[in-house]
């Protein structure tokens, strides 16, 4: 039981990082944009959180400043994609790029830094409580930040007349731009929020999942991340689940290893790629499903007098 | 007064080709700004970046040497984008590239025949193929996004490598160090210059670079991929298979970047290492824009990046900045090349605000698409 409970523990905290990330890019694709750039965003949010947290002494300040960092990054891809009207693919691709190398670049010198990062919860009386403690009670203080988050995301897009005014310009810009409706403005705040939200992604992963600074450290998260939108066919509740299902994967990786299990760790390193790429497929070979929930103008750019 | 994009009647010519130059000029300026900012004197920062890599033979045969996987790598990704296909895996075509190649010279340790060179080519390139064979065929198969697809790939083809240089075919007198033996002498590609480390690679490279100007430029096959990246719709009625168009795209520049990775295992590294490439085959997505996905643009691109790669090593040595600048400086041209390639279909118009309300509709009408 004990054991059960530690493992829920560590897959949630596995698969948080994608909850941020994904649930980010849903939005931002939501609104009709697709930002291929996650990956770099991920990482300067890391390595600015980290950067903050060291010289500062206080994570969550670097948290802060990585989600600022992410949306300050993705406002370059604004202002591209929405503003100049540039190629949504190819511009995602130059913010992943860019992303990587000013990481790398800016992080040189924290390399070996080790900072004290946020732990998971210790609420005497109730962390302590025997399974249902370590099950309910003792994550990290970001795994409840992304179950609000998650929340928040899902009233916001389905409950809310402004997340309705979101999505209809996700469906048919031209339309919510004949209407009345700021088409190009809201797009902006979805990529901002986007940005926000994979810069959290990184800081979780700088400042309380590692905690440490190495270069390129989401290996490949944020390109997961936008799997995972896909294989969610755009919906939050799915995301969740998809993001635990990956947490879960990554963790096989480190179980199979612990137990012994003689297979290369490289071999183990592949599985949360191949996963990717597995319920990818199995997702997207229902065409029809997909075109009917993806946005409908995901990825082409509007000009309202165009 | 306010200033609006409007849109051209027709794509500008001159903006296709001025646009890389104003990017390049532009990042210069960023550049520029960052050596500043860093305390480094500016003018002796580009000196030792852009110059003084290139101020002797060898270093103009270093310059060569490493624009060659770039140029095979982006002459594919050029044919491929030019239809519409994304496979920005190069980077794992090119790993798996080094493996089947590298594989061959392993295995072939005492064969000294004069054909084994030609056949680490061809294993390399089939290997490179086979590898962004993958994308193509859940793309059309299953509908399978092949940005996501090509990309969790080139994770896969590095930890496979490094599982085998860690494991099946680790050097055992390598003193435990994560590489394979060094390929006998008839596995490396001869050296074209005394003195320096330039090869036959790029000779092959060049020559590929010349195929692929042939095959888009007047090969029926090439003329198809281009209209399907133009006007899918138009392709669809005039019979151009969809599903054939993105297996071209994938398995060409999946095969160009498997002979980038044979080139240098069996080129200036000479075994096979974990990592057989600083990101080429990212670097040669910049290059394909950067080239305007034509293969001479791709030349010009490939010897401009490989500089970028070239000064990062010598400001490390000289500057004491880190290589990293050098990926800094790769995003920022291909932020300033999207941005500037928007007054190819754009143009600024600058508008003053009407005096009479009347007139305010005038401007707007004007610059209808037609």
């Amino acid at each position: 039981m004990e054991h059960i409970a530690a493992l829920v523990a560590l897959t949630l905290a596995a698969g948080t990082p994608l909850v941020f990330a994904a649930l980010g890019e849903l939005v931002t694709e939501k609104s009709g944009v697709l930002n291929l750039g996650v990956e770099g965003t991920m990482l300067v949010g890391a390595v600015v959180s980290f950067i903050v947290a060291a010289s500062t002494g206080a994570p969550w300040l670097g948290t802060l400043a990585g989600m600022v960092a992410g949306a300050a990054l993705s406002l370059v891809f604004g202002v591209l994609t929405l503003s100049l009207m540039a190629n949504q693919v190819a511009t995602g691709l130059a913010l992943s790029i860019f992303g990587v190398g000013l990481s790398a670049f800016v992080g040189l010198d924290y390399v070996s830094v080790v900072i004290d990062g946020i732990k998971p919860l210790a609420i005497s009386g109730w962390s302590d409580l025997p399974f249902f403690g370590e099950l309910l009670f003792a994550h990290s203080p970001f795994v409840y930040l992304s179950l609000v988050l998650f929340g928040l995301v899902e009233w916001f897009l389905f409950h809310t007349r402004a997340g309705l005014v979101l999505r209809a310009v996700g469906e048919s810009p031209a339309s919510a731009h004949a209407i009345g409706y700021p088409v190009i403005a809201i797009r902006y705040l979805a990529v901002l929020f986007g940005g926000a939200c994979a810069g959290l992604g990184g800081a979780y992963l700088a400042v309380a999942y590692t905690p440490l600074w190495t270069e390129g450290m989401t290996a490949g998260r944020g390109w997961i991340a936008l799997a995972l939108v896909v294989f969610a066919t755009w919906k939050p509740r799915r995301v969740l689940a998809g993001a635990y299902l990956f947490g879960a994967v990554t963790l096989a990786q480190f179980q199979a290893q612990a137990i012994g299990v003689a297979v290369p760790s490289q071999l183990l390193s592949m599985l949360p790629y191949l996963a990717t790429i597995l319920v990818l497929t199995i997702i997207s070979r229902d065409a029809a499903m997909i075109r009917l929930n993806a946005p409908a103008s995901l990825g082409q750019p509007f000009h309202p007098d165009a | 007064m306010r200033i609006r994009l409007e849109p051209r009647a027709e794509p500008s010519r001159l903006m296709r080709w001025a646009s890389p130059v104003l990017a390049v000029t532009a990042t210069l300026g960023v550049g520029f700004v960052l050596f500043s900012l860093l305390g480094k004197n500016p003018l002796q920062a580009f000196y030792v970046f852009f110059v003084k890599p290139v101020d002797s033979l060898y270093g103009v045969a270093e310059l060569l040497l490493k624009a060659s996987p770039l140029m095979l790598c982006a002459v594919g990704l050029a044919a491929a984008y030019r239809a519409n296909v994304w496979n920005i895996g190069a980077e794992g075509q090119l790993t798996l590239g080094a493996i089947c190649g590298g594989g061959l010279a392993l295995a072939l340790q005492d064969g000294g025949a004069s054909w084994l060179l030609p056949s680490m080519i061809l294993a390399g390139a089939l290997g490179g193929m086979g590898w962004a064979a993958i994308p193509a065929w859940l793309k059309t198969r299953f509908n399978a996004n092949e940005i996501l697809v090509s990309l969790m790939l080139v994770y896969v083809a590095k930890l496979a490598l490094s599982y085998l240089v860690h494991g099946p075919w680790r050097d055992p007198e390598g003193f435990n160090f994560p590489q394979s033996k060094m390929f006998a002498d008839a596995a490396l590609l001869p050296n074209l210059l005394a003195e320096t480390r330039l090869n036959t690679g790029f000779v092959i490279a060049l020559a590929v670079i010349a195929v692929g100007w042939l095959f888009m430029r007047r090969s029926m096959i090439g003329f198809q991929m281009r209209v399907a990246g133009l006007a899918p719709a138009a392709a669809n009625y005039a019979g151009i298979s969809a599903k054939r168009t993105v297996w071209l795209g994938m398995l060409i520049s999946g095969a160009t970047a498997g002979v980038a990775g044979v080139n240098e295992a069996a080129g200036p590294i000479g075994q096979l290492l974990p990592s057989m490439s600083p990101g080429y085959g990212f670097a040669a997505i910049i290059v394909a824009f950067v080239g305007r996905l034509h293969p001479l643009g791709v030349l010009l691109a490939s010897l401009l990046m490989s500089l970028l790669y070239l000064g990062g090593e010598a400001a490390q040595i000289s500057l004491s900045l880190p290589s990293a600048v050098t990926g800094l400086f790769e995003g920022t041209l291909l932020f300033f090349l999207l941005a500037s390639d928007v007054f190819i279909d754009f143009r600024l118009r600058v508008q003053r605000r009407p005096v009479r309300p009347a007139a305010g509709g005038r401007p707007a009408t004007a610059g209808g698409t037609g």
